[in-house]
């Protein structure tokens, strides 16, 4: 480390109150930011529930549709339409729905109820108990062991339930990548069976998920889907629009944003006051520091390492706070639904760099309107 | 004769503009030379830190010229003139302006620091111009827990580290109580002061004129004349 940047660095540490304050506000903000980003990047993850566990390049749906748990169910006839389309390897219906579930102790529980497609069942869980096979056995329905599992009271193979006056029997437990957004269990079964036990309207089919058979199909599969009047998008671009809903068509994403923004501030006004009173209360040595041959850019080089330490130092501690916290939440409330992502941290990251740029621009400027012979004149 | 170190001529400065223009300075001329001991002496206000400042580099003057071994150092580009003060010229300042955050070791290091010289190989040429002030038994405690004789020792241990020719002390008793501010620039005058070195001191504080080699006086930002000439003149 250059010798400047040494005294630099000993200015700032060796002031213990204000470095700590300064790490306190960047840590602070960082923490806020991140958790609240995180908290909402979960969120979204888990809205996009099915989406992930299902798989299926491209999905087919209604225009209407908004988010995947709001289906409007498609004709027959569109998913004879998709399957004639060139470029189309494969295409299955599934069935996603809601159902009432009436437990062995007489309790009501809510349900997804995800029926896959008798013939393939394309977008089968992985089991961990049981065999998928069993998926085609009279009433048969696989619990999903997430973290809403235990609200079937934790069945076994075996454990059995009414479904709309249906019998339904647990053949097997699977495990998914990841958990609903509503805090309901899901069960898997066969399409067949789904749309059988369920109430349902005229049209049972919610999606149909389409592989193409290379890459290249999926723009002429997306066209022929939209000349049809239906709705054919990547699995991607369905997260995306599923994503774009909550942040922008339900108030979700702008309290998301101002609790962002009052964190950015919070964070600013701590840091940028203590670091503007750190530089006010070093003024004249940076004075005597000028006035002993220091240039303006060797003090401006000072500024700005004692602004990105700090920052970069309470960026880590303030990441790191927020994985302690989010896996002691997990630990103790397993449908915590935050997840730190990379956006996340680079938007945190972008704020403090402000943060960073506002408190040392204020700095410099004070530093650089110093004039060595007010350190002659005392 | 002793080799000029600085020549000072026609130095004037005013501040503010118009019927607000104040002369500090007016027309100041004269001639420090190296082995010298020169004092600046007068009332307060009468242009003494002005005069001192523009002859270090540090504040332009309206007028005249400042010519430290030969070179016109207003002449020269604010960087290359910040380079010249780092090299040529070591400063004692009144209020001494220690960095408390650091060890005393380290504030006096600071010039060499900014030499852009190793860390290590800085601290241990501080060391020794702590030893020379005596205070090297004190080199890794905070400024603040040295008494005000001793900082000011330590102030001038940081003003001669990079071995200027020109040393600037301004007010260098003001803070000390008789004995001490004596003490220190004694101090000065027999160990600071080389053939090599020349000495400038701004003061108003008659108890230290007798180690002055010249003293010359200002009233109203003149020069008003010579209340001792060197020695040897």
């Amino acid at each position: 480390m250059p010798g400047i940047l040494k005294i630099a660095y000993k200015l700032l540490a060796n002031d213990r109150a204000r470095f700590v304050a300064l790490l306190l506000g960047i840590t602070f903000a960082v923490f806020l930011m991140i958790a609240v980003t995180s908290m909402f990047s979960g969120t979204l993850k888990r809205a996009s529930a099915t989406v992930i566990n299902l798989g299926g390049s491209i999905w087919v749906m209604d225009p209407s549709i908004q988010t995947v748990a709001n289906t409007i169910p498609l004709p027959d006839y569109v998913l004879d339409e998709v399957r004639s389309i060139p470029g189309v390897k494969f295409a299955v219906p599934v069935y996603a729905g809601a159902a009432l579930l009436k437990l062995r102790d007489g309790t009501y529980q809510s349900a997804n109820i995800v029926g896959l497609d008798d013939a393939s069942l394309f977008g089968r869980p992985t089991l961990i108990a049981g065999h998928i096979e069993d998926i085609f056995a009279e009433n048969a329905f696989i619990a999903v062991k997430d973290s809403e599992f235990h609200k079937l009271e934790d069945p076994t193979i075996g454990t059995d339930f009414e479904v709309n006056d249906h019998r339904g029997v647990i053949v097997g437990i699977a495990k998914v990548a990841s958990s609903g957004l509503f805090g309901v269990p899901t069960l898997y079964t066969t399409y067949n069976r789904a749309i059988y036990y369920i109430p349902n309207m005229r049209f049972t089919i919610s999606y149909i998920l389409v592989e193409p058979k290379t890459p290249a199909d999926v723009g002429t599969i997306k066209r022929q889907v939209a000349a049809a009047g239906y709705l054919a998008l990547t699995r991607n671009e369905f997260i995306a629009k599923i994503s774009n809903f909550y942040k922008y068509e339900t108030g979700v994403g702008v309290n998301l944003l101002l609790m962002t923004v009052i964190s950015f501030i919070i964070g600013l006004s701590i840091s940028g006051q203590t670091f503007y009173t750190f530089i006010l209360e070093n003024i004249e040595r940076f004075g005597a520091l000028k006035a002993i041959g220091a240039t303006g850019r060797a003090l401006v080089f000072m500024i700005l390492f004692q602004a990105a330490f700090v920052s970069v130092t309470g960026f880590g501690i303030g990441v790191g706070l927020c994985s302690m916290v989010i896996w002691l939440a997990r630990v103790y409330l397993p449908d915590y639904a935050a997840i730190m992502t990379y956006p996340n941290l680079g938007l945190a990251f972008g704020m403090v760099v402000v943060i960073a740029a506002v408190s040392s621009y204020v700095g410099v400027r004070k530093v650089l309107t110093i004039e060595p012979f007010d350190i002659f004149r005392g | 004769m002793p080799a000029t170190a600085i020549q000072a001529t026609g130095l004037t400065k005013w501040f503010g503009a118009g019927d607000a223009r104040t002369y500090a300075v007016r027309e100041v001329g004269f001639d420090a030379c190296f082995g010298e001991m020169l004092y600046v002496v007068g009332p307060s206000g009468s242009g003494k830190t002005t005069l001192l400042s523009m002859i270090s580099g540090i504040l332009r003057p309206n007028a005249g010229k400042v010519r430290i071994e030969g070179t016109d150092i207003w002449a020269l580009s604010d960087d290359a003139l910040a380079a010249f003060r780092l090299h040529k010229i070591g400063f004692v300042f009144q209020d001494y302006h220690l960095f408390p955050r650091l060890s005393t070791a380290e504030n006096v290091a600071i010039p060499l620091i900014l030499q852009n010289r190793d860390w290590d190989a800085a601290l241990k040429e501080a060391m020794q111009d702590l030893e020379v002030v005596g205070l090297k038994d004190k080199a890794a405690l905070p400024p603040v827990k040295l008494s005000g004789g001793e900082q000011q020792r330590v102030a001038i241990a940081r003003a001669i580290v990079s071995r200027p020719d020109i040393l600037i002390l301004d007010e260098p008793t003001a803070s000390l109580d008789g004995e001490t501010g004596r003490i220190i620039v004694g101090f000065v005058r027999r160990h600071i002061l080389t053939d090599r070195r020349c000495i400038v001191i701004v003061t108003h504080d008659s108890r230290i004129y007798e180690f002055a080699d010249r003293i010359v006086k200002m009233e109203d930002g003149r020069l008003t004349g010579v209340e001792r000439e060197r020695l040897d003149a």
